[in-house]
């Protein structure tokens, strides 16, 4: 076994084996610390696969595409691993949860990250559904822990909504195996993702037609595109806060990365339907609705919920414009985007912790109650509206550049998106930072600040300096997209 | 056996499946739409084992007895005690009144079969005519879960959906054997997931009807940490139409 394979089961192996062991650890303090240790380990090895790379297999791949979302996926993994250390120590003090659901938990989190890890390096189209699907069945069983009304109804949604879109994405699976059975014969191969980007041009197009309809569907929703987002904000809102940063940083980007594998597929086919319209019509309409469903918002954690619809819907305008340019703003800011919003769901836990609501009227004053809370949920809605010099805004103005050069007409509604969100987003913010505090204000006894902070380091350092390689890196990514 | 044969015995089969899943639709009795489930996953049994049979493929016999033993008999089993636990045998409400559900359903099988039909000229016509009638068993079982209240009969419409699924997956010759199995596990996983939710929502709200649910959504409720959430009142004013995006 070559190095690489060996590293890439690492990042698959590390965490069933710890979702196994954390099973069954009765002890809570040890279980969070083996959650960030083996989440350490996982961020390590994967970080490894950008020197060594396995050979390619039928089943799994590590290819220059899919290695940046595997380091990015397993950086987030570990740093909200570290944040979920000191949430879960206050829930378990007010009695929100207890040390057996804690173990489930923690055992589920793990789960988590290797089913998404999985959905990444899956080079079979059936096995990354399978991943996804995965995925999505425990971060439904993560948001229903809480087990009160909104979060039993919140999963519920989450589960049936996702279900079907899940469904839709098999059917889509199934159609385009047919596509490429016609063409290639049966077996492996016609599962196999690059071998069906290389053949693409001599599937039926028809077929591959209806393929994408379904998988745009499908794989949309758990994306989160408007109309297919209802179970967004509720999921969001009612889970644990560490289950809402993975799930806006990481498994939003998991199912965006499979509609591109597909998008990948369509390109290589000259007579199939175009996919970038459609993608970029999905696109703005979502920018669109959720940048006004950000202004009559009364829940913190539902209000960044419709602010990852929003950029959701930014990445795939990006995407579905194309090209070297829009390609790299949208990979870009599907980093950027990972990086700040699970920043901020870090930020806002501490807040509801401090403030005891969730209620955006009921926190006031945070910047004098708590400064670093405040100006850390501040600089947070800075990043995440978009404003010079954080990596949010290269992102947006390399966007609104490259659409106004090539397509005038479509800049007016993304721009008017994104200053109705930007106007949103401070707004909302302002009022919670400053003003008279109207409840008590609990301390936060063990904050852990270093995650956000960390995070906001680098979206910072992305605004202003990214270093050479890592640009000359996603233009290659950039170029490899089409 | 001639080519004909076998075709028309495919034919009937996946055509069977719609017709169930139109019973299905318009069924108002839980027990009564149990048993249909399980009818449901017979006929789709038989059709799998077929394929299996002129595809020359035994592994899709697996498939099919996964079919008949889990979705046939264990599932209808247990969700049959369950209702009697909960005491949610009375009839089911729907959304939609059965009129236009059937309607809707005959609306929805034509526009799966004007969808595939044109678009699979090239594909041999075994498979074309099986996605045709499984996307038109998928698009059912949606209709099912959207026109229904209750829980249970949600998770029914997503079963029978999920059966469609299985029938494409089969349609679709020489497919690995990775996808049946995966489309199994699924099921199995989903029913688990479906289980506790079924016996948490019990719990909590001594009903299985959704629309219990539905009260508590939006953001009308003020939450606060550490409280249980019964204790806590509602705000007079009502904006959460605004909040259901």
């Amino acid at each position: 076994m070559s190095l690489g394979a060996l590293l890439l089961a690492g990042v698959l192996v590390i965490p069933v084996g710890a979702a196994a062991v954390l099973a069954l650890l009765s002890s809570y303090r040890l279980g969070s610390r083996l959650n960030i240790l083996a989440s350490l380990s996982t961020f390590g090895v994967a970080a490894a696969l950008f020197r060594v790379r396995p050979e390619p297999g039928l089943f799994l791949i590590v290819d220059d595409v899919n290695v940046v979302f595997i380091v990015l996926s397993t950086f987030v993994g570990l740093t909200t691993s570290i944040f979920s250390a000191g949430y879960i120590g206050h829930e378990l003090e007010v009695g929100r949860l207890t040390p057996v659901t804690l173990r489930f938990y923690h055992a589920m989190y793990q789960a988590l990250m290797a089913a998404m890890n999985l959905a990444l390096v899956a080079n079979n189209v059936a096995l990354m559904w399978v991943a996804v699907e995965v995925a999505t069945l425990t971060t439904v069983l993560m948001v229903g822990i809480y087990r009160t009304h909104a979060a039993l109804e919140a999963a519920w949604k989450y589960f049936i909504l996702g279900s079907v879109g899940i469904a839709f994405a098999l059917f889509g699976t199934i159609v385009i195996y047919m596509a490429a059975q016609s063409a290639l014969g049966e077996g492996l191969d016609a599962m196999a993702w690059t071998v069906l980007v290389s053949e693409s041009a001599r599937f039926d197009p028809a077929l591959l037609n209806l393929a994408f309809v379904f998988l745009l569907l499908g794989y949309g929703t758990k994306v989160g595109l408007a109309p297919l987002h209802a179970w967004l904000p509720d999921a969001h809102a009612e889970g644990p806060t560490p289950i809402s940063a993975v799930l806006s940083g990481l498994l939003l980007n998991v199912a965006l990365f499979a509609l591109l594998r597909f998008k990948m597929v369509m390109a290589g086919n000259p007579d199939s339907l175009a996919p970038g319209p459609v993608m970029a019509t999905m696109g703005l309409g979502s920018l669109l609705f959720a940048a006004l469903m950000l202004y009559r918002r009364y829940d913190i954690k539902r209000l960044f919920a419709y602010s990852s619809i929003e950029h959701m819907g930014i990445i795939v305008f990006a995407f579905g414009m194309g090209g070297p340019l829009a390609n790299f703003a949208g990979l870009m800011h599907m980093t950027m985007h990972s990086l700040t919003k699970s920043a901020i769901f870090f930020t806002v836990g501490h807040v509801a912790h401090a403030k005891g609501t969730q209620r955006i009227e009921d926190i006031r004053g945070l910047t004098q109650s708590h400064p670093a809370l405040g100006w850390g949920l501040l600089l947070g809605t800075f990043a995440i509206a978009g404003m010079p010099p954080m990596g949010m805004f290269m992102s947006e103005f390399l966007l609104v550049s490259t659409t106004i050069a090539r397509q005038p007409l479509l800049a007016i509604p993304l721009v008017l998106g994104l200053l109705l969100a930007f106007g949103a987003l401070l707004t909302q913010a302002m009022g919670m930072a400053f003003g008279e505090g109207k409840r008590g204000t609990a301390v936060v006894p063990t904050m852990l600040y270093l995650p956000e902070f960390a995070h906001f380091g680098l979206v910072l350092v992305a605004g202003v300096y990214i270093p050479p390689p890592v640009v000359a890196w996603f233009q290659h990514v950039a170029e490899l997209l089409g | 056996m001639t080519a004909e044969l076998q075709f028309d015995v495919a034919h009937l089969l996946a055509g069977s499946l719609v017709l169930v899943s139109f019973m299905l639709l318009y069924q108002a009795r839980m027990y009564a739409l149990l048993n249909l489930f399980a009818l449901h996953a017979v006929v789709l049994s038989l059709s799998v084992a077929w394929q299996a049979y002129i595809q020359g493929a035994p592994h899709l016999y697996v498939t099919a007895l996964i079919a008949l033993g889990f979705k046939g008999v264990l599932i209808p089993v247990s969700l049959h005690r369950i209702v009697q636990q909960l005491h949610i045998h009375r009839a089911i409400e729907a959304v939609v009144g059965v009129g236009p559900t059937m309607l809707i359903g005959m609306g929805l099988v034509a526009l799966s079969i004007g969808v595939v039909i044109p678009v699979t000229v090239e594909t041999d016509s075994l498979a074309r005519e099986d996605l045709a009638f499984a996307l038109a068993v998928i698009l059912l079982g949606l209709l099912m879960m959207v026109s229904r209240h209750n829980a249970v009969s949600q998770v029914i419409g997503f079963m029978s959906l999920e059966n469609g699924l299985v029938l494409a997956a089969t349609g679709a010759k020489g497919m690995p054997l990775v996808i049946e199995i995966s489309v199994a596990f699924s099921v199995l996983i989903a029913f688990i997931v479906i289980g506790i939710f079924l016996f948490r929502i019990r719990e909590r709200f001594d009903t299985v009807d959704l629309r219990a649910l539905d009260d508590f959504r939006g953001e009308r409720r003020l939450f606060r940490m550490g409280e249980g959430l019964d204790t806590v009142e509602l705000p007079a004013v009502d904006d959460s139409r605004g909040e259901r995006g």
